[in-house]
Parts: structure tokens; C-alpha cells; sequence
């Protein structure tokens, strides 16, 4: 193999595990560290300017931190990073003296957001403190989207989203709530400098064409519709036996949410098996906490009315085959079908996008599915003025994805309007500096913890079923949050290798506890996972290869379980090994000609 | 401040036939300085022993006093061990093998502890022919005591210090087979591929195995005119040929050019796979073997390798006729204490 480049910031990115997953690339070892030293608002402030909205995240996020967690390689579980981000959030003192206040000199540009949620406000908040003229645009009376009217307060506190929207809007965003934008044709005459949708995936899918929908449909309500209407307080109801159709997380926070508004026996049924459920494990196992069953394997096949009224659902039972290319099909299983009894259905089966307010005359091309054609990179359309993200861009995600495509569409915006090319990408800022204090000491604490992971304690049931606002989850104490923190293992800590002054002791390889560090002849990549010192099967972990040495041999580095804690370092007499903290920021508008 | 190791290990590391890993067979972490090539010899005991599945409780490890005879605290955390006084450690090895020979025992020691304050006891350990595994971690230089020159150290070898050694060195590997030790092998603490083999070997060696193992100080002996450096072993190493230990179960499969290769039959049926690279040499002569290392010295070179193999070995026991003694530690306290009556006997016998 060649020498591994580690000049090239995309190695060592990828070493970070969790940061490399995560869309917006939020540096989580750095506010992990962060935690554990009380530093909680610094902690915060490293997660709002990645993720802009720490306190919502860290309740709802979709974690693909996690399953990326190098940790839950090395034994079973990842560290609980999304929960720690909520401690930094919930221990926090007064963060606003660090963020931009404004007002800030303007400088003669106006940019209209279409949609009030994280991707539109992540947009507001790159945008405005470089002078921009923001104005926002929602259908409710309130900013965060989805945040707000999909996710029920008992997990997400109203509070926790005002104070995150708030920060945001206080930069002198020029709000337009209640206001629903019918025609982008009008906002075009408006004359603003830029465009950005973030309309979402606004439309519940529906069983339209299933027998009894239409008889019953003062009773049969489309999931996200009616979490909206929960939200705004519009309904404060619903009958005792409840059946949600859909299995993922829109429908957890259905059924959880039928619970609190007088649901006694509500049923969750999926046309899946129970292991193929879109939503979050943890989702699953908290509604089943909340004594709520999913039924796995039925296809809906009626809603049977009587009288009017509905009574309830048919359903066909099946079974999950897979051919050879490991694609399922759904087989009826010849058995009668199944009357599940309810007095209210809710339809939670996904959601799509939908654009009735654009005209198909503005030049902006829409593709076979009625998407927006959408550079993915650059998150322009085909009218150079407007860009889309979020949902609204390419299909329903989740927060994160769309703050991460709200950074990319601020990125574009801002080059658009100082007339440069948005496809030049400005590069992320990175550093690389050696943690070294002294013999056997590092700037971090590089102890390696045994401890599994810790469990975020609830609310008991009987509480929190009897309200709707009360917030389930505790969140970590300050002690077990320092303990579950200590489970990092610091992966943004990188072992720097410099074969000039390697004298071969073979010291690393020895000592290293996880057998990461192999010195043998050099060979093409497949060859060389054969021979290390440890199996190396993960081939999406890189091999880090150095220069020939004296012998002609090579270091060989399987990243895959490295546990970052410097004994390599430590026992290298001639510091060919050195730990470096490596930090690496998406670049934000601005920040191409500003000195970070 | 790392004095802790890690707990976790890789989680698919490869399992021998006891079901261990070779982190099974690990010590505690080394507070030796760091790159002490003492470290590397502890890791290849460490790999051999894996490698021959050996259970951790068959084994036994007797040191003296030095760098070198700290490391069984290092390796085989499972086994038994012995930490003697400086230099007795043979004395040890004796009295153990004696009164237990189901254990497999090896002796570490080193330059100061064997060819110094130790010289009187090794080289009677290796006349009277101890079934044992003896390793020598050689470093020409007191590292413990801040860098004097050893008995091993070689003349013109310059410490980092400055001063230029005037005294002629011990030569191990020579004293060895001159005492008649059936299996003598020399090696380098940076060359596992070859060291991994021959503790091997030794340790299926019925008889004094004696591996002289030239292992560099990296804080007192690895500067610019030391012979006991990494830079100046790697230059000057000349390896006798390469070896691969054949358990019995394994087919010999030769892949060498015709003679160049010979396999070696040990005891207990397995084999070693022995590659000559020097061809006017013989490894099962005592004679040639001499020649080959005053070859090597005149040279100026490092004779690394099997130096010397007896196909015929015996051990202490055997030639003492005690095979079949029953192991002490199976000795019931009855026996081991048979009371008063038993004393007045034997006592009567020295009237």
C-alpha cells in the first residue's frame, strides 16, 4: 500500500467516528471532553455552532453517531452521545454573551426563508450575522417545524425548542408567522436576493383507496396532521382503543401521544415484521414501556364502519419471504383475517413531499416524482436564486440531516450573493496539535473506562401518562453523565505516525492493548489485513501505512479498534508516536476569509 | 500518567487449541523504559507459549535480580514464578526441576545477573544439563544501575558516556557449547520473526536450551559506538538461518532449495524446520558451530540463529536416574512429615 496521506484532513476525519457520521460532522469527543471537565456551556456552545440546536438534539436526534461509535465495536455499546449533548444543554449557565449579537451592519442583501424549521433556521442563523436581511416565512404561529408540531412535548419540553428557535430569531430575523406562502411566484416579485425552501414533507401518507376510509373518517386521522393538532392544542382528545398504523418513529410518538389523550387500549400495527420497523429502537422500547403492543405482520385491509360509525380495522396476516437478493415480499398467510377493534384510527405511514404552491412556469425544474431537481451539493435549483434543504430537498430525514443541509445551502447563498461560484467549496477548518505535557501525560485523560453504558432514568408511567407535557426522560445527573463521558475514548485524538524516527523496538506493537499496530513487509491492501497482528475484517476502517523503514518493513495501523489511549505514545522511546488532537469544522459562511 | 492498561482487547483475536488468546498469556504492564528491547523478548515468550498451548499453569519462571530478571512480572501473569536472589537463580532452577518435572521452566536472566555476580551458578547450570528454558537478555551495559559497562559488553564498544570498553567480552553462546549445552541459539530483541521460533524450539528441547538474546538498553546503551545498539545490531546481524517450529501433527512440506533445508526431529516428534543460509556450516556439529561463531567475531558480525542443536539430548534427571520421581507438591503432609517415630529411625541410622 501506499503511504497513508495524513495531510489530507478526510484521514483522520474518518477516524472520528461519531463526528464522521454525523451529517453536520458535530466534533463530539471535543464537548464530550467538555462535559466531564463541567465545562457545560463551552460544551454547548461546541455543539450550536455545529448542530444549532443542542437541547432539541439532545432529546431527539436520530443518533447515527452512535451506531458508528467506535466503542460499540470494542465492546457492546456506544457511548450515549446524544444524551450528553443534552446535559450540556440542561447544565448550561447563560450562553448568549457567546453567540453573535446583533444588530449587525447590513450589508444590503435579502434572502426569504420558506419554512420555519431547523433547516430554514439554520439558514437564519449562518446567514444574519453577516448582515443579510432575513426573512422567514410560516404557516403557524410559532418557529421549529416539525420540531414543533411532530414531536409531543413529553419528549421535546416547549420551552427547551422556544429558547433554541429564540436564540436564532433574536438575530433579527424578520418573522412572517400565520403566514401560509401560496405562490412562490409572489415571493420572486418580491425581489429577494436568494430563496431557501424548507418546506419539509408536509403531507401524511393516507389509505385513500382502502375500503370504509371515507365513512369513517371523522374518525381515521392522518398521524402527523394530527400531532400538529395536538401541538397547536386544537384536540385534547381521543377514544379509549386506538389503532396506529405504521411502524416508524411518526408513529411511536402517535401512539405515545393517544396514551396521554385518553387512548386506553392502543394497538400499534405494522405490515412488517417487528425486527423491520423504521423507527428507533429506543422509540420501540419506549412505547412498549407504556404497555402500548405492535402487532407485526398485518396488512390493513379494511376499516369496518357500522352504522356510520367506525368499529374498527380488518387486517390480512402475512409472512416476510426473501429471494436471493435479500429483497422481502409480503405473503398472505391463508389465515382468516383479523378484526382489531377501535374507536379512532391514526395513519402514520410515512410522509411525502408536496409543492402546490410552486408554479410549474418559474423554470424550476421538477423531476418524475415530483421532486425539485436539486444540486445535492450545492442545494440549488434550477433557478440560480433559489436552494432547497432539508426535507424539502430530498425527501423526509430528520434534524439533523436538515441543519447539516441548511449549513451547505447558507455555504451557497452566501457565494451566490458575493457573485462567486457555489460549486468552489470552501475547505473545513482543521488543526492538528500534539496533546504531550509530559512523559507520561497527556492534555486529555487518556484512562480507559470499563464502565457500560448508563441508562437515562424516566418519569414513572403513572405520571407521565396522565400528562401530556411532562417530559419522560430525566436526562443524566451530573455524576453519571461525567461517568458515561469518560466511555469516550477520545478518537479525535489521533496517533500521529513519523517513520524518521521509528528505531523498530517493536514497544507499540507490543503494548497496545487492542493489537492495533502490526510492523511487517508491505503488500497491496488485501494481502496486508491477512497478515496483522489482530483479524482485521472491517474494511470500512482504513489501514494507516507508513514509509518504508530501515528494515524495508512498514508500520501498519488498523484504525478499527484503536482505543486512543496513548500507550503507543508512551512507550515509544524516540516519540515516533505522538497523540494530536485533530479538530475539524465544516466551514460556515464567513469563514473562508475569516482567521478561526 | 498510563501505568493502567486497558482491559479491552480485540474482540475476534485468534483463540489456540486451550481456547486462550495471547492476551491470556500476558504479565503486568512494563515498567521498564519505554522501547527497552527486555519488552520485545517478553512479547515473543509471550507469543511462543500461545503458540504452543501451553496451559499457564504448567509453567514456571525464575529470574535473578536486573532489568532483565523483572520481566516474568510482564509475561505469563498466570503462571508460577520465582524472583531469586542476584545471580542464584540456576540455583533455583536446579531444586525446582528436581522436585517437579511436570512444570516447563524458564530462566531469565541477563549479562549483569548470569555473566557477573551470576557466572559461578550458570555454568553449572549448564554442565549438569537442567531441563530448562534459559534466556539471556543481553545488553552489555548495567542498565539498572545507570549504564556500566557488563562483562558482555564488547572491546571498543563505546558507552554513552563516552568511554571506550578495553575488556573482553564473555562470549555466551561460546561458553555454552564449550560447558556442552545440546541447544544453543543467539538472537536480536527487534527480530520476533526469527526469535518467536527458536523459544519455540527450546521450549520442546529436553535438556538445557540456552537462547543468548542481544537486547538493546534504549536509555543507557543505544548511542553512536555502542556494538549492543539497534542501528549497529542490524548492521552487523548475520543470521545462521532462518528456523520454523513443526508440531507433530504437521505435515513437513519443504519449499527450499535442495540442500539448504534440514528437519530437525525433536523428542517428542515434532520437527524443526531448519533453512541453512551459510552452507559451510553445520548446526548439528559442535565443532562447526565453534568455528562459525570465532568466524563471526573475527568479522565483526552477529552470529544470530540456532548456533547448535544436540539430536541426542538428556537432561539433570535423566542422567540422575530420577525420572519417575513423584513431584513434591503430590506429597501427602503424612508423608512429608511421617512424625517422631520416623525421625528416631532415621536418626538410629547415624549412630
Amino acid at each position: 500500500m501506499k503511504p497513508t496521506d495524513i495531510k489530507n484532513p478526510e484521514y483522520f476525519h474518518k477516524v472520528v467516528d461519531c463526528q464522521y457520521a454525523c451529517p453536520s460532522h458535530t466534533p463530539v469527543p471535543q464537548y464530550i471532553r467538555l462535559i466531564a471537565a463541567e465545562r457545560y456551556s463551552e460544551a454547548y456552545m461546541v455543539n450550536w455552532e455545529s448542530n444549532v440546536f443542542p437541547g432539541v438534539l439532545g432529546r431527539t436526534c436520530d443518533r447515527p453517531c452512535e451506531p458508528a461509535c467506535r466503542r460499540g465495536r470494542v465492546e457492546e455499546k456506544p457511548v450515549a452521545i446524544c444524551r450528553l449533548k443534552r446535559v450540556a444543554a440542561d447544565n448550561k449557565d447563560e450562553v448568549k454573551q457567546y453567540m453573535p449579537a446583533g444588530p449587525f451592519a447590513p450589508n444590503g442583501k435579502k434572502i426569504a426563508l420558506i419554512g420555519g424549521g431547523p433547516a430554514s433556521l439554520t439558514v437564519a442563523r449562518d446567514l444574519s450575522p453577516l448582515g443579510y436581511e432575513i426573512h422567514l416565512f410560516d404557516e403557524h404561529k410559532k418557529g421549529g417545524g416539525m420540531m414543533r408540531s411532530q414531536i409531543p412535548s413529553f419528549r421535546l419540553p416547549e420551552e427547551v425548542l422556544d429558547e433554541e428557535v429564540g436564540y436564532i430569531l433574536d438575530m433579527g430575523v424578520h418573522t412572517h408567522f400565520n403566514k401560509y406562502v401560496s405562490s412562490l411566484k409572489e415571493i420572486i416579485e418580491d425581489g429577494y436576493n436568494a430563496i431557501f425552501v424548507g418546506t419539509g414533507a408536509p403531507r401524511g401518507r393516507d389509505l385513500a383507496s382502502l375500503p370504509g376510509r371515507q365513512e369513517g373518517k371523522s374518525n381515521i386521522h392522518i398521524g402527523i396532521e394530527w400531532l400538529a393538532s395536538v401541538a397547536f392544542e386544537h384536540i385534547h382528545k381521543i377514544g379509549k382503543k386506538v389503532i396506529v398504523l405504521g411502524g416508524g418513529n411518526t408513529a411511536m410518538d402517535c401512539c405515545r401521544t393517544a396514551r396521554r389523550m385518553g387512548g386506553e387500549e392502543v394497538k400499534v400495527i405494522v405490515r412488517s415484521p417487528f425486527t423491520e420497523m423504521k423507527a428507533s429502537p429506543w422509540e420501540i422500547e419506549d412505547a412498549i414501556h407504556e404497555d402500548i403492543p405492535i402487532l407485526e405482520n398485518h396488512v390493513p385491509k379494511e376499516f369496518v364502519i357500522e352504522n356510520g360509525k367506525l368499529k374498527g380495522m380488518l387486517f390480512d396476516k402475512v409472512h416476510a419471504v426473501y429471494d436471493e437478493d435479500g429483497k422481502r415480499s409480503l405473503v398472505p398467510t391463508a389465515e382468516p383475517p383479523v378484526f382489531v377493534e377501535a374507536d379512532d384510527v391514526l395513519v402514520a405511514i410515512g410522509q411525502e413531499n408536496s409543492f402546490p404552491w410552486i408554479e410549474r412556469d418559474l423554470g424550476l425544474e421538477f423531476d418524475k416524482w415530483n421532486m425539485p431537481v436539486v444540486d445535492k451539493t450545492t442545494h440549488q435549483s434550477t433557478v440560480s436564486h433559489i436552494f432547497f434543504g432539508g426535507d424539502a430537498a430530498f425527501g423526509p430525514k430528520n434534524i439533523i440531516t436538515s441543519v447539516a443541509q441548511g449549513h451547505a445551502a447558507a455555504v451557497s447563498i452566501d457565494l451566490f450573493c458575493s457573485g462567486e461560484d457555489v460549486h468552489v467549496r470552501p475547505s473545513p477548518v482543521t488543526n492538528l496539535v500534539s496533546q504531550k505535557m509530559g512523559i507520561h501525560e497527556w492534555s486529555y485523560d487518556n484512562y480507559i473506562s470499563n464502565d457500560f453504558r448508563f441508562v437515562v432514568p424516566q418519569a414513572d408511567k403513572s405520571i407521565t401518562l396522565k400528562n401530556l407535557k411532562k417530559e419522560v426522560e430525566l436526562g443524566f445527573d451530573v455524576e453519571s453523565a461525567f461517568k458515561e463521558a469518560q466511555r469516550c475514548l477520545n478518537c479525535d485524538v489521533q496517533t500521529v505516525f513519523d517513520f524518521k524516527r521509528c528505531i523498530e523496538c517493536d514497544a507499540c506493537m507490543d503494548i497496545c492493548p487492542t493489537s492495533c499496530i502490526t510492523f511487517t513487509t508491505n503488500g497491496d491492501e488485501s494481502d496486508l489485513r491477512t497478515r496483522l497482528k489482530a483479524p482485521s475484517n472491517n474494511i470500512n476502517q482504513d489501514l494507516y501505512v507508513s514509509e518504508a523503514l530501515p528494515t524495508t518493513r512498514v508500520m501498519v495501523k488498523d484504525e478499527d479498534m484503536c482505543l486512543h489511549c496513548g500507550l503507543c505514545a508512551e512507550r515509544c522511546p524516540t516519540a515516533a508516536w505522538d497523540m494530536q488532537k485533530f479538530s475539524y469544522i465544516t466551514s460556515k459562511p464567513g469563514y473562508s476569509w475569516q482567521a478561526v | 500518567m498510563t501505568y493502567l492498561r486497558p482491559t479491552f482487547k480485540h474482540p475476534d483475536l485468534p483463540k489456540n487449541s486451550l481456547g486462550y488468546t495471547f492476551k491470556d498469556y500476558e504479565g503486568g504492564l512494563s515498567t521498564l523504559c519505554a522501547g527497552c528491547g527486555h519488552d520485545s523478548i517478553s512479547a515473543a515468550i509471550v507469543e511462543a507459549c500461545f503458540r504452543q498451548n501451553i496451559a499457564p499453569h504448567k509453567v514456571a519462571k525464575l529470574s535473578g535480580i536486573g532489568c532483565s530478571s523483572k520481566t516474568p512480572t510482564y509475561f505469563l501473569g498466570n503462571s508460577h514464578g520465582f524472583n531469586s536472589v542476584h545471580g542464584r537463580m540456576p540455583s533455583v532452577a536446579t531444586g525446582a526441576s528436581l522436585v517437579n518435572q511436570d512444570l516447563m521452566y524458564f530462566g531469565v536472566s541477563g549479562d549483569g545477573d548470569s555473566a557477573s555476580i551470576g557466572m559461578g551458578q550458570f555454568v553449572h547450570a549448564v554442565r549438569r544439563n537442567i531441563n530448562m528454558v534459559y534466556i539471556v537478555m543481553n545488553n552489555g551495559c548495567y542498565g539498572l544501575t545507570k549504564g556500566q559497562d557488563s562483562a558482555t559488553a564488547d572491546v571498543g564498544s563505546k558507552s554513552k558516556a563516552g568511554s571506550v570498553n578495553i575488556f573482553q567480552p564473555i562470549d555466551f553462546a561460546g561458553l555454552a557449547l564449550e560447558l556442552g549445552a545440546g541447544f544453543v541459539a543467539q538472537s536480536f530483541s527487534g527480530d520476533k520473526t526469527q526469535l518467536i521460533p527458536l523459544i519455540e524450539a527450546a521450549m520442546n528441547y529436553k535438556g538445557f536450551a540456552f537462547i543468548n538474546v542481544i537486547s538493546p538498553c534504549v536509555t543507557f546503551n543505544n548511542n553512536v559506538g555502542s556494538t549492543k545498539a539497534y542501528d549497529y545490531v542490524r548492521q552487523h546481524i548475520d543470521a545462521t538461518g532462518t528456523i520454523d517450529f513443526v508440531p507433530t501433527h504437521n505435515e513437513i512440506v519443504a519449499d527450499y532449495k535442495e540442500g539448504t533445508q534440514t528437519n530437525i526431529k525433536m523428542h517428542d516428534g515434532s520437527y524443526l524446520q531448519f533453512n541453512k543460509l551459510d552452507t559451510d556450516w553445520n548446526p548439528l556439529e559442535r565443532d562447526s558451530s565453534f568455528a562459525a561463531l570465532q568466524k563471526a567475531r573475527n568479522s565483526q558480525e552477529i552470529l544470530t540463529g540456532l548456533i547448535y542443536f544436540e539430536q541426542n539430548p538428556t537432561d539433570l534427571n535423566t542422567m540422575l536416574n530420577t525420572t519417575n520421581e513423584k513431584p513434591l507438591h503430590q506429597f501427602s503432609a503424612n508423608e512429608l512429615s511421617p512424625g517422631s517415630a520416623k525421625l528416631a529411625e532415621v536418626n538410629d541410622d547415624f549412630r
